[in-house]
């Protein structure tokens, strides 16, 4: 089930405490609570320098962070959501959305390089829609993936996502199972993908493409799942113990290769490329 | 406000308690009412399918979670002429909630799997109201594979709520054992038919969903989370469930429309399901055909097909 709305708890969190800015412009961190200043969250590379909590990135912030310097080209930049269902107030909300993330929709892909490698990257935004998947979001993944394998490129996802777009209902259901399907032949054409999954990746971005990259690293604290924490605790009444469902938790559980935090995943993507090249390339 | 109950057979449970009274009554009195209670059942039944044509999004959803209608077990007592059930993902457990096995159909050796709902609470309670956990996936994926090297076709039964939303399914990677699943059927080398029987409930419906083909039963659904959960994320108010029945557009004339799915099959009032020859009959040649189908393509194009079937699904401008 995409019950996923405990996903969202620290986004909307944070988004309340930073907007709870105190009169010098501080706000606090919404896991610890501590004090910040907008000089020191940039200095510290976007996290919390007592609880090292991940502040959430846009897509573009990301991209740039790991591409090397102007080696991006985006991809599918107007592909856009239409209402296939005629849901009321879709529409609305893409609407707003978009004007206030400044993008079309919920994922850029494109090409880049990385240290001086190619690949083709993808990079999620969790401040539109919750980062939630659609038709457009699926459909930029599978074509960012076949021409990964047109080009014989790697492909490097970022996801961040609180599950399926309901407004699009079986339209974004589906998308699992065709970006699953893009994954394959990635797989078959003997490419590498990876995918690092952050803050928060949870529902059906989680149990399609996200789990299925060949490497997946977690980011420090990110909180992955399929059901979220707050509906397991209202649909069971389990009380959830610290840390459940958190990246430090899923390596201990055998889901992920890495747990690295965001400041280390550049130089890590590095290393994993030029290892899958054979080593020529440092 | 959503109703919970068969509010639409009201009427006819009435004229059904009259009938009764009607055949006692005949006993009593030594008379022969068989004229009148013949004309009456005919009408009752013309009452019924008439009201059948008109149900709500909302009452679908209802008749498709109706604890009488039948399990993937008695499909495969009713298609198969011999199957063995297959048991355990070889890593952790057995899950109820999905059975899987192997049989005949027609003269051809299949692989079945699906989701198994229970008949009584007992039986939900035990098979997690067929709510799959990792174990139930990852055993349907060994059986694939099975199928796969054995060269037998797939058949898959659909009727679930959704993924199970407990700690152990997280603890033990639901979403890796779910994604595995849509990775392996939408390449396997074999030809895979689903046949959404109930509830399609999200990605725990779909895990068995990446088929060549799929049927659905006229008064199914099939849906990216129950219109409860939607109703209540959306609207903040999960009684309005019927509603978002509607709106999400999840019953199988609309999904056939959208393109979702390859068929869909008219079922009787949801009394007669096994008892109606006529629904299992068309039920088993729609399998066969499609078996048939799939089955004289080369494997290479029905991968290639199956691949294109999903690509294709989503709607946005370029
Ligand atoms: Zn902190």
């Amino acid at each position: 089930m995409f019950n996923k709305k405990r996903g969202y708890i620290d986004l909307s969190n944070a988004k309340k405490n930073q907007a709870a800015l105190d009169s010098e412009g501080n706000f606090s961190c919404p896991s610890c609570s501590a004090w910040i200043s907008e000089a020191q969250k940039i200095q510290n590379n976007d996290f919390c320098p007592r609880c090292s909590y991940h502040f959430a990135v846009s897509a573009w912030e990301r991209i740039h962070a790991i591409c090397d310097e102007n080696s991006f080209e985006e991809w599918d930049a107007n592909v856009s959501s239409v209402n296939p269902l005629e849901f009321p107030g879709y529409e609305e909300k893409l609407a707003k959305a978009q004007e206030e993330t400044g993008l079309i929709e919920g994922i850029v892909t494109g090409r880049g390089s990385i240290g001086g490698f190619d690949v083709v990257i993808g990079a999620m935004d969790s401040r539109f829609m919750m980062g939630s998947m659609g038709s457009v979001v699926g459909e930029k993944i599978c074509h960012a993936m076949e021409k990964a394998i047109q080009y014989s490129l790697p492909c490097i996802i970022f996801c961040c996502s609180g599950g399926a777009r309901m407004q699009e209902g079986m339209f974004s259901l589906i998308q699992m199972a065709k970006t699953s399907a893009a994954v394959g032949r990635l797989h078959e054409a003997g490419l590498l993908y990876i995918s690092i999954l952050t803050h928060p990746t949870t529902g059906g971005v989680t149990a399609s493409f996200a789990s299925l990259a060949d490497i997946i690293i977690a980011e420090t604290g990110a909180l992955i799942g399929f059901t979220g924490p707050r509906v397991i605790q209202q649909t069971t009444g389990q009380i959830l113990p610290p840390g459940f469902q958190r990246s430090e938790y899923l390596i201990k559980h055998g889901m992920v290769d890495l747990v690295q935090p965001r400041v280390e995943v550049r130089s890590l993507l590095i290393r994993l490329l030029n290892v899958h090249q054979g080593g020529n390339h440092g | 406000m959503a109703k919970n109950k068969f509010e639409f057979e009201a009427p006819y449970l009435l004229l059904e308690s009259k009938l009764d009274e009607l055949r006692k009554l005949s006993v009593q009195l030594n008379t022969d009412f068989s004229a009148e209670i013949a004309n009456i059942e005919k009408r009752l039944d013309q009452m019924r399918e008439e009201r059948y044509q008109h149900l709500t999004p909302w009452e679908q959803v209802l008749l498709a979670r109706d604890v009488d209608r039948p399990t993937t077990k008695d499909y495969i007592k009713l298609l198969c002429s011999d199957f063995i059930e297959l048991h355990g993902d070889r890593l952790y457990g057995d899950d109820p909630a999905i059975i899987g096995g192997i049989g005949i159909i027609d003269g051809r050796a299949v692989t079945v799997v699906g989701h198994q709902k229970g008949r009584d609470t007992k039986e939900n309670i035990n098979n997690n109201f067929g709510m799959p956990r990792p174990e139930g996936y990852r055993k349907a994926h060994r059986l694939l594979l099975e199928a796969e090297k054995f060269g037998r076709p797939v058949l898959t039964f659909i009727n679930t709520p959704g993924a199970d939303p407990g700690m152990g399914a997280e603890e033990r990677g639901q979403a890796w054992a779910i994604s595995e699943m849509l990775l392996c059927l939408s390449s396997l080398r074999v030809p895979v038919v689903s046949v959404v029987t109930g509830e399609g409930g999200s990605g725990g419906a779909l895990a068995l969903s990446v088929a060549d083909r799929i049927i659905m039963l006229s008064n199914t659904v099939f849906s990216v989370a129950s219109p409860e959960t939607c109703a209540s994320i959306l609207l903040r108010d999960s009684k309005r469930a019927d509603e978002m029945a509607a709106s999400l557009k999840i019953n199988a004339k609309s999904l056939y429309d959208m393109g979702i799915v390859d068929e869909v099959i008219e079922e009787p009032p949801r009394q007669y399901l096994l008892e109606s020859t006529a629904f299992v009959q068309t039920l088993e040649n729609s399998i066969k055909r499609h078996l048939d189908e799939l089955c004289s393509l080369d494997v290479s194009e029905l991968v290639e097909l199956r691949y294109r079937r999903f690509r294709k699904i989503g709607k946005f401008n370029e």
